[in-house]
Parts: structure tokens; C-alpha cells; sequence
């Protein structure tokens, strides 16, 4: 099963998230991943490191990150990954509370990491709210 | 036959580079509080503050070494934007000195060249988005010019001293420019008249080392 990755400059909504997407698809494996090392706003690759290790298995992770810095602490970290994990960890350009709902339900049936990919970027497309004019 | 920066000489700039930061940490945070998260000092405060305490643990290897180190604490430990691009700066720059003891002008043109890259491939900003590569972009091109001259009989102070200049008009350059990149891009046009912070940090690190290398200690 793809596992899911919730990179945030703050941890509450990393943890958030995590809550959201889990009460979908329990059976998921969801790291929170938010705030710095001193539980501040921010971000600890540190943290993203061991996130990333612990829900890895062969199906890959997909990564969910909130603003620009948390993209690149994350890239970095895909650069330095193992060997046996390059190209099985993916940054989806999607937001990050929708798209790690829909990134665990995907998973949560078995899809692969490019189908997973590919409904967690598909969010961003999708209108929350219907307004006349 | 330009000058070797010997490795005591090294330490001693990566540690008044991580002095001068942190002594710059109120300046810094306030330039980040009008186009930023408010944190640019602070978060280099913290990086720099641990590669002070990092630096006794390698002292006594190479300086290709020493300068990864710095990258990976900085990573590590700065929490912010600055983490990833100061940190792949100091990594890159490295990578490019593995085994060496001392340095000398060809190894410093290199390094900084490397840093830039790594900066560009980190953050993808371009000149004229308003960021540090707006006052490391220059840096290199006037260290490649001279570079393509010819560095023999060049003196690394007085390149550095030019440089110095360069650096500090990229860093005024940013102050009319509209951010594209960072937190500072959803500002827009509010992030117009004032200075980026992180093209401030880079003109400080060029600005040290140039200082401490006119310092013949």
C-alpha cells in the first residue's frame, strides 16, 4: 500500500491532516510531519527523513507539503534517499489536507503511486464552492 | 602566485561568517518581518549558532569536510527556507575541495560557483526575482571574469575586496524588485522598497570573507 508523507511548517496541521485522512482510510500509513525541531513554526527534515523511512514499503510514498520551503526540504531529501527509494517517493503538487484525503483513500484500495499521484494533483482542480455570477 | 588560505585561516572565516550572522539576527529578522515570515533571523541565528558548536568536531579533517558539515548542520537545524539553500550552498561548495588542506583562489572561484548552483537547483529562482541569487548571480560572473583573465599575480584580498562591491549592489538591487519567489511573492507589489533578506545574508558571508581575508592573522 502507498504510504503518505504530511510535511507542514506547523505540526498541529500535519497532525490535523493526518487525523482527517486517517479517519477515511485507517489502514494507511501516514506520517505527520510539521513544525521545526523545537515545535515551532517551520520545518525539520530530520523529521521528514524518519517520516518518509517509516512508511516506506516497494508500493513508494507520496509526499504532501504545504508551502515552498517544505517543497524544497523535501526535494533535498529525495536526493539524498537510498538507493532502493529513489524515484518510489513523489512530491504531489496538490494542497495538503485535501490531498492527503484523497491520496489515503487511493491508496487505501490498493492503487499504485502514479494513480495515487495522480488523484492527489487532480484536487487541486476540483471547485469547493458553487457561486453564482 | 595567489594566496593559500591555510585551514586554520578557512575556520576562522566559516566562524566569523557564523558570527557576523548572528550578530545580524535583529537586522534580519526585521527585514523579513515586512516581506516575510518573520524568521530569517532567527532561523539563521539557530543554524549558525550550531555550526559554531559543530565546527571543534571537525577541525582536523579535510576542508571538503568542514564545509559539508556546515551544509548538513545548517539543513538540519535553520528550519526555514534559508536551511535547504544555505545548507545545499555549503555542501555544493565542498563537494568541490574533497581532500584539500588549504585553498587558494582557483579553489574559492569554484566553490562559490558550486554554491551558486546548488542555490539554483534548490530554489529555482532566476536574477531579478528578488532573492539571494540576486546578490550571489554577480559575485559569480565577476569571479569568472577574473578567473578567465588569469589568476596568476591576482591577490585574493583585492579580488575579494571587488567582489564585496558586487555583492552589495546585487543586495541594494533587490530593493525595487517585485518578489517571484519565498514568502515574500504573495505580498506582490507591497514586497517593492524593500530589501530581500536573504540577498542581505549572502552579502554578509561575501562581506566576511573578504574582510577576513585583508586580515593577514
Amino acid at each position: 500500500m502507498v504510504g503518505i508523507v504530511i510535511i507542514s511548517h506547523s505540526s498541529k496541521v500535519a497532525e490535523g491532516a493526518c487525523e482527517i485522512a486517517l479517519q477515511m482510510a485507517p489502514e494507511v500509513a501516514i506520517a505527520a510531519c510539521g513544525g521545526n525541531k523545537e515545535g515551532g513554526i517551520g520545518t525539520d527534515p530530520d523529521k521528514i527523513t524518519a517520516g518518509i523511512e517509516n512508511v516506506f514499503s516497494e508500493e513508494g510514498v507520496i509526499v504532501l507539503a504545504d508551502l515552498g520551503s517544505a517543497v524544497m526540504s523535501a526535494e533535498l531529501i529525495l536526493d539524498s534517499l537510498a538507493p532502493e527509494m529513489q524515484g518510489k517517493v513523489i512530491i504531489a503538487n496538490a494542497p495538503v489536507v485535501e490531498g492527503a484525503v484523497v491520496a489515503a483513500i487511493e491508496a487505501s484500495i490498493g492503487n499504485s503511486l502514479a494513480e495515487v499521484l495522480s488523484a492527489a494533483e487532480g484536487v487541486a482542480g476540483m471547485r469547493k464552492v458553487e457561486r453564482e455570477g | 602566485m595567489s594566496r593559500i588560505c591555510d585551514k586554520a585561516k578557512v575556520l576562522q572565516i566559516i566562524r566569523e561568517i557564523a558570527k557576523n550572522v548572528i550578530a545580524n539576527k535583529d537586522y534580519l529578522t526585521e527585514l523579513d518581518t515586512k516581506i516575510g515570515d518573520a524568521d530569517h533571523g532567527i532561523s539563521m541565528n539557530r543554524g549558525f549558532e550550531a555550526v559554531l558548536a559543530k565546527l571543534p568536531e571537525v577541525e582536523d579533517k579535510c576542508v571538503g569536510t568542514i564545509f559539508k558539515t556546515v551544509g548538513m548542520t545548517l539543513v538540519s537545524t535553520v528550519g526555514g527556507a534559508s536551511g535547504p539553500l544555505y545548507g545545499t550552498a555549503f555542501m555544493y561548495a565542498g563537494n568541490q575541495v574533497t581532500g584539500k588542506e588549504a585553498l587558494n583562489l582557483e579553489d574559492a572561484i569554484k566553490m562559490i560557483n558550486a554554491a551558486l548552483d546548488g542555490i539554483l537547483k534548490r530554489g529555482k529562482a532566476n536574477p531579478g526575482d528578488k532573492t539571494m541569487v540576486d546578490t550571489l548571480h554577480p559575485v559569480v560572473e565577476f569571479l569568472n571574469s577574473v578567473k578567465a583573465e588569469g589568476l596568476e599575480g591576482k591577490d585574493c584580498a583585492e579580488v575579494f575586496k571587488q567582489a564585496e562591491e558586487v555583492a552589495r549592489q546585487g543586495m541594494e538591487s533587490t530593493k525595487p524588485m517585485m518578489a517571484i519567489k519565498g514568502r515574500a511573492s504573495f505580498l506582490k507589489e507591497r514586497s517593492i522598497g524593500h530589501l530581500d533578506p536573504g540577498a542581505v545574508s549572502s552579502y554578509l558571508v561575501i562581506k566576511t570573507i573578504a574582510e577576513e581575508l585583508q586580515n593577514e592573522v
